[in-house]
């Protein structure tokens, strides 16, 4: 019993705290897709879009530095959505829309950077960029982030002198 | 309001969905050209593999860490071991295995080849295949293999 029991422990790959349910991070890029595209239309030199950014930074933060449980999207998900949902079909690992959470992040860091220095084209290509891969996520459950990953690795790699056989 | 946020904005909800819409279309469809045209070499082998072929078949799914897709496509293809007989399937981590990523061209993630007994590169897939496309392109590799289950 007890080696079946460890056996079982060690086949699991992932811990379920690790698991979450997937309409939790769809809901959220919902949300986001809504604030980013309100910074786009109240342009760089409004104090609005600036507190907006300063909103959807902290947000994007919390879920890539913190996991998802300190998302505020996704606290508005399970507090005010899920009860009103029956429970998901299934769960997912939080890695992959942990990382999207990474990717918003450097994207909203550098449209803040165009703010801050008068830079509207990085500002505009920035949340652009963040725009589009937040409502690729809500609209088609496609995770953008997650495939520039393996290109990224790909590059980086690339400087290596390639072990042919 | 500024016009080019709106500009902006128009453009990139027009562009992703655009993309959206197309992805949809093509992803996990098999594709018999592209998977002998993309690939430099068309052959894998047990010992490339790390692990032994199928007697028949062999899917070879490569996946990636942050890939939600790649999760339930492993899940599809398990399905399809389980109720196929003779078919393996090995999972290939694409981030460990560059040499296999490059000379096969994956660009994106979940990336399913199927391989016939003799290790050719006969399918390809890039998404998320459904069950009856990973069936049906089985069933042109392997004669019969879709009535066996």
């Amino acid at each position: 019993m007890t080696t079946q029991a460890s056996q079982q422990a060690t086949t699991r790959t992932r811990p379920p705290a690790n698991q979450i349910d997937p309409r939790g991070p769809r809901f959220g890029a919902a949300i986001t897709t809504v604030v980013l595209a309100l910074i786009l239309l109240f342009g760089p030199n409004s104090p609005i879009a600036a507190l907006l950014l300063t909103i959807q930074i902290l947000a994007f933060a919390a879920g890539a530095i913190l996991g998802l449980q300190a998302q505020p999207y996704g606290w508005i998900y399970r507090t005010f959505v899920r009860p009103r949902l029956g429970p998901p079909s299934e769960l997912e690992d939080q890695a992959p829309p942990r990382f999207a959470q990474a990717v918003g992040l450097v994207f909203g860091l550098a449209g803040a950077a165009g703010l801050l220095l008068g830079l509207d084209v990085l500002f505009y290509a920035a949340i652009a960029m963040a725009l589009a891969a937040a409502f690729l996520n809500a609209a088609f459950n496609f995770c953008l982030g997650c495939e520039m990953y393996l290109l990224f690795k790909r590059i980086g790699v690339g400087r290596k002198p390639l072990t042919q056989s | 309001m500024n016009s080019a946020g709106i500009v902006a904005l128009v453009a990139v909800l027009a562009l992703a969905t655009a993309f959206g819409l197309w992805r949809r279309r093509v992803d996990g469809k098999f594709n018999e050209t592209k998977a002998t045209s993309v690939a430099k070499e068309q052959h894998l082998t047990a010992g490339q593999l790390g692990q032994p072929l199928g007697d028949l078949a062999t899917l070879v799914e490569f996946s990636s860490a942050f890939c939600a897709p790649c999760r339930a496509t492993r899940k599809v293809l398990d399905r399809v071991v389980d109720d196929v007989h003779g078919i393996a399937l090995i999972e290939i981590d694409a981030e460990q295995r560059l040499d296999l990523t490059r000379q096969f061209g994956v660009m994106r993630t979940p990336t399913v080849l199927i391989l016939d007994s003799e290790g050719v590169v006969r399918h390809r897939a890039a998404g998320q295949p459904r069950y009856a496309d990973v069936v049906g392109a089985l069933g042109a590799v392997v004669p019969g293999a879709s009535s066996t289950s």
